[in-house]
């Protein structure tokens, strides 16, 4: 029997179904449509000079092969408080995973690697968790509770990070509505992974147990580009704090998504706030043609309760598999699948460029630890396999009409996981959108990472004691918190700052200083926001940082132009300087730039000289260009001087 | 040979499940002015609820209280799952929403039993190899039954069959006399009933006393007697316990090693355990995994889940005989001093006046104590007191004869306990005196070593600390797993 299946037909034909909408064309009705719903989990590293449990030293790191030991452990999955396991935990368990702890002597102590106690909490980093969770209107906890949420993949040592909640119920304010936020809690950072190979995944400890603060939101973004600025107006609010860090890896944000009927699926630490409205947008449709999956293999089977898959053992060489990227003399086993009924679904379109058939791949890798390439699939665009062999497989299997078919090989131990993992993926399908945490890819698709943990995992902190927060210390942090943000963006068209401008500004804190030169000497917002967002962004992307500078540098630099009476123009071009060599004092680098000193009326006399000049050349018979060719002589004598306009008023053509 | 039937004791693990703790429960751990509140406004644990304060609404379910925590507070836990406090002087009132209680508990399976497994019998003590969260305290409290044990570690059922008996549950501070005595009966018990080997949970704190105490009480066995603890509580993922249990379910069902042993991690990775010998093992670090190590030798014996490879190979073998000496002697009044500078004779005269009739002075160096306690030992041995030298450097023998401080007490009548270890030398003196109160006799039972108490020879590398930063031992440490 022949069947030839056109899985690239199908595949554009359930995209179309489905209703996907690329991101350019969707408008809010299409989200309406699919019910989009979106939240965020913001994390932000805080500035602390040591951990948050510990007394190493935080903000250090190391590279992957710089360690001086390493250590083995294996997590088992315990009881929550409330006698619950959790999934996760169970799904981590069976995956049975070595992990290897890389230590480094000068980021890393007994405690980090779980041989040690808790030290007291770090007061600093309670003290600024307190200040954020003020500035984001929460309701700050009487007694600090230290709990342990349980992560079973080893990014901790333990197997659970120790976690507080500092506040409850607050909210924000973006341009268009407000954003309730469930909570703030300070935690310590996980490991970094190094590697995840087979049953082996290695991590380093120089991040592990930092300080960090996560903000929660409710699911209230509507639409793509709502998540990216409520994204934005967490990072600029901790930020606005001064205390918090900045750099790669320093903010990230887990995103919360779901469509109507769909279930709350978890992209883990997005880096960029600009890549939100991309991710969310797919995962929305993903989980919308899920839905569209679901309907489909209710309507075709009717007792899915027993509804099972077959598999049996087949030798590789039959297969042709090195087509695959299987070695010709490879010692794994290869299994052929049976899907009942699942024809048409497995090149079913999920996001762009992507089918049904794409997560089981990935969880094979995941959790039966089988590296990929790991299977293929009856409904593949390139049939490496071919169709002969697939006659065969389903032969052997004694498929019917309309089942899909699927071939995968891995290590005889994990053979029997792998199994499980194909039948639980295909059962999930039948009630919809699994629960899960998915990695997310610059083109905006996601894989699948994890099952998503739930509040089972939660479990009081049996080594540390409450600490109460006293009305006094609340007193005092309100005392000393920084505007909200959104007065500040307030702040920022009142000076009238171009719109441009306000994200480098927020992002980097900058509104303090301009204001103190705005007051202190008499800068306009206006001048000092190009300066930083316009010249400083573009210097900073071309030439390397420096530690020694600062933005308070930039402050310093103007006040100097304004005590010795020059013209600010000049700052830009000093600027370039500055950055590259903070150290230079600022005579120097007008030296540098051979400025001299003049004085309005010199610069003024050479004028009538230039007129003259120019109407000899005259190039054109506009007086502006006049304008601009004297100015053009000038401009280099006025930079520091006298400002160009008062310049231009000066010539009088 | 019939398989060992008596059916472990149950226990009720469930937070409370009687109608009659009920009502005793309500305000379960809070008092004073956090109770007053909770009464005020008839809200009672466990009770979902909605809290009005003076730093805004908060909503959740009102935990129990950990006893020695103060009563300004009330917990509430949030539907995230985390735990808050609120503050009981801003609370203007407190509406229940609802409510559950939560029943704590391992899942329970029945315990699988295999003909061709040998079977095992674990006696708890207490300690931590199961636990979960006690509200009175705030912190972990041991459970088990075989089934809860097999919920947590199903891979125990392919080591061996294993039954669960728990003697008493006490922390390990509190492990005294009675309960060596108890498990030295209860250890005959199961030998001569036919059992493959023993393991006896035990928190770590005390475990090398109770080994020492065991190995002079339970003598001759046929069978592995394995005692095992864990560092870190089995509430946590990363909890040393499971293997733990599975290294000491290991050696006692298919050891060869007959003798009483500590079963704890060799590195802190989870890699191997050691089978140190009881009477020469010691906790050597408050919190390490790698805590317990054989002083002043080598360990016996590696062991994973593959098996037991000895160290040493003069060891007592399992036997099919069920020939076993019990003898759960014990005299209570022996102490230990720990010998420190300008240390005065008093201290030693009170003991004797409050009736010790045993003392282990640990003293410095070879074995030392100053001049001006010279008399107080004089009156102490001419009343009859027992009084044994051991070493605060733990490794090496007491050598009193290299010194005349030495010779002086060796002639006022200290009698030097070669390398025992403080703690067995302790154990020992109170289990001898416990047998006869003839000082001659107790010397002989003292300087005979029963197991390696005292060691005729000190191998090469009875004595490894290697001290960090050295080129060499940096090497060594990167290249293996600690």
């Amino acid at each position: 029997m022949k069947q030839i299946f056109d899985a690239r037909s199908n595949h554009a034909e359930t995209r179309q179904k489905t209703g996907y909408v690329a991101r350019e064309k969707a408008t809010q009705a299409d989200y309406d449509r699919i019910g989009f719903m979106s939240g965020l989990e913001v994390h932000q590293q805080l500035k602390t000079k040591e951990k948050l449990f510990c007394h190493c030293p935080a903000g250090i790191f190391q590279k992957a092969d710089d360690y001086d030991a390493e250590l083995i452990r294996h997590m088992r999955p315990t009881l929550s408080e409330l006698g619950e396991y959790d999934g996760t935990a169970l799904m981590e368990f069976r995956t049975r995973k070595n992990i290897i702890y890389r230590i480094k002597n000068e980021t890393a102590c007994t405690y980090d690697v779980d041989d040690t106690p808790p030290f007291p909490l770090n007061q600093e980093a309670l003290s600024q968790a307190i200040d954020i969770s003020l500035l984001s209107k929460l309701k700050v906890v009487g007694e600090v509770h230290i709990t342990r949420k349980q992560y079973l993949d080893g990014s901790i040592p333990t197997g659970f990070q120790r976690t507080a909640i500092i506040g409850i119920e607050g909210e924000i304010q973006l341009k268009n509505k407000k954003v309730r936020l469930i909570q703030l809690s300070l935690e310590e950072d996980s490991c970094r992974e190094v590697s995840d190979i087979g049953h082996v995944r290695i991590y380093r400890t120089d991040r592990l147990g930092m300080p960090l603060i996560e903000t929660v939101t409710y699911p209230e973004f509507k639409n793509p580009d709502e998540v990216k600025e409520g994204a934005d107006y967490i990072r600029f609010l901790n930020r606005s704090t001064g205390k918090v860090r900045s750099g790669i890896g320093s903010t990230r944000a887990d995103v919360n998504v779901s469509c109507k009927g769909g279930t709350r699926v978890e992209i883990k630490g997005v880096a960029h706030t600009g890549w939100m409205p991309e991710l969310t947008h797919i995962e929305a449709f993903r989980q919308w043609a899920l839905l569209a999956i679901r309907d489909e293999l209710n309507r075709r089977i009717k007792d899915t309760a027993n509804w099972k898959i077959s598999s049996r053992e087949v030798k590789a060489k039959d297969f042709k598999l090195e087509n695959l990227g299987v070695p010709k003399d490879t010692t794994l086993k290869v299994f052929v699948v049976n899907l009942p009924q699942f024809q048409g679904i497995l090149s079913h379109f999920t996001q762009p460029g992507k089918m049904f058939a794409d997560d089981f791949s990935d969880r094979l890798k995941v959790i039966a630890c089988i590296e990929k390439p790991n299977m293929a699939h009856s409904e593949m665009f390139e049939d490496a396999v071919g169709e002969r062999a697939w006659a065969k497989v389903r032969s052997l299997l004694g498929s019917r009409e309309g089942d899909a078919q699927l071939i995968f090989w891995g290590p005889d131990d994990d053979i029997k996981t792998a199994l499980e993992t194909i039948e639980e993926r295909c059962k999930l399908a039948f009630s919809g959108v699994p629960n899960e945490t998915r990695k997310s890819f610059e083109d905006g698709t996601t894989i699948f990472e994890r099952v998503l943990p739930g509040a089972d995992r939660m479990y009081p902190d049996t080594d540390s004691a409450p600490i109460p927060l006293e009305d006094a210390a609340i007193d005092e942090a309100v005392k000393r918190i920084p505007k909200l943000v959104s007065e500040r963006i307030r702040q920022l068209m009142e000076w009238n700052v171009p719109e441009d401008t306000h994200t480098y500004i927020l992002k980097n804190n900058l509104v303090p200083l301009m204001e103190k030169a705005h007051v202190e000497l008499n800068v306009p917002a206006r001048f000092t926001s190009s300066l930083f967002a316009h010249t400083l962004k573009h210097i900073q992307g071309q030439y390397p940082a420096l530690p020694e500078f600062t933005f308070e540098k930039v402050y310093e630099l103007l006040k100097y132009l304004v005590e010795r009476n020059l013209d600010l123009a000049i700052a830009k071009r000093m600027l370039l300087h500055l950055y590259q060599h903070p150290k230079m004092d600022f005579e120097s680098i007008l030296i540098t730039l051979n400025f001299k000193e003049v004085s309005k009326a010199e610069i003024l006399g050479k004028v009538p000289f230039l007129i003259k000049k120019y109407k000899e050349i005259r190039t054109s018979p506009d007086d502006s260009a006049g304008l601009r060719w004297v100015m053009g002589n000038l401009n280099k004598l006025a930079t520091g001087n006298i400002s160009l306009r008062e310049l231009s008023k000066g010539i009088n053509l | 040979m019939s398989r060992v039937t008596r059916h472990a004791s149950r226990f009720n693990h469930q937070l409370t499940n009687s109608p009659t703790n009920m009502s005793e429960d309500i305000f379960q751990g809070y008092k004073g002015r956090a109770l007053d509140v909770l009464q005020k406004f008839n809200a009672r644990v466990w009770a979902r609820v909605r809290v009005d304060s003076s730093r805004g609404v908060f909503e959740g379910t009102i935990l129990p209280r950990a006893e020695n925590t103060d009563d300004k507070h009330i917990v509430l836990k949030i539907f995230t799952g985390y735990n808050i406090g609120v503050d009981i002087d801003g609370i203007t009132g407190i509406e229940e929403l609802g409510y559950k209680k939560a029943v704590y508990k391992i899942p329970e399976k029945e315990f699988p039993y295999s003909k061709d497994k040998p079977n095992v019998k674990l006696l708890g003590t207490g300690g931590t190899i199961a636990s979960r969260l006690d509200y009175r305290t705030g912190a972990v409290i041991p459970a088990f039954s075989p089934g809860e044990l097999y919920g947590a570690v199903p891979e125990l059922a392919d080591i061996c069959n294993l039954t669960t008996e728990k003697l008493f549950a006490v922390f390990s501070e509190n492990m005294g006399p009675d309960q060596y005595k108890k498990l030295a009966v209860a250890i005959g018990n199961e030998i001569e009933k036919g059992i493959d080997g023993i393991i006896i949970g035990h928190g770590t704190d005390t475990l090398h006393y109770t080994s020492a105490a065991l190995t002079f009480m339970v003598q001759n066995s046929p069978v592995p007697i394995v005692l095992v603890g864990s560092q870190r509580s089995s509430d946590r993922p990363s909890s040393d316990a499971a293997l733990n249990l599975m290294h000491a379910a290991t050696a006692a069902a298919h050891g060869d090693i007959a003798e009483v042993m500590v079963c704890m991690f060799g590195p802190t990775s989870d890699e191997y355990g050691f089978l140190h010998k009881g009477t020469r093992v010691r906790k050597m670090h408050s919190s390490y995994r790698s805590t317990f190590r054989t002083i002043g030798d080598t360990p016996l014996a590696t062991v994973t889940r593959q098996g037991v490879v000895p160290i040493k190979q003069d060891y007592h073998r399992r036997r099919k005989d069920r020939n076993v000496t019990i003898m759960p002697y014990y005299e209570e009044k022996v102490t230990m001093i720990y010998y420190y500078t300008n240390m005065q004779p008093d201290v030693i005269d009170a003991l004797v006046a409050a009736g010790y009739k045993g003392i282990i002075i640990i003293g410095t160096g070879l074995g030392h104590v100053n001049k001006p306690i010279y008399p107080a030992i004089e009156r102490a041995i001419a009343k009859g007191v027992a009084i044994y030298m051991t070493v605060q450097t733990l490794w090496g023998y007491v050598h009193m004869f290299v010194y005349d401080t030495g010779r002086d007490l060796m002639a006022k009548g200290i009698i030097p306990a070669e390398n025992m270890l403080p703690e067995t030398a302790f154990i020992k003196l109170s289990w001898a005196l416990g047998q006869t109160s003839d000082l001659a006799k107790v010397k002989e039972i003292m300087l005979t070593p029963i197991n390696s108490e005292i060691t005729p020879r000190e191998p090469y590398n009875g004595y490894l600390i290697y001290q960090g930063g050295v080129p060499e031992v940096e090497d060594f440490i990167r290249k293996f797993h600690k």
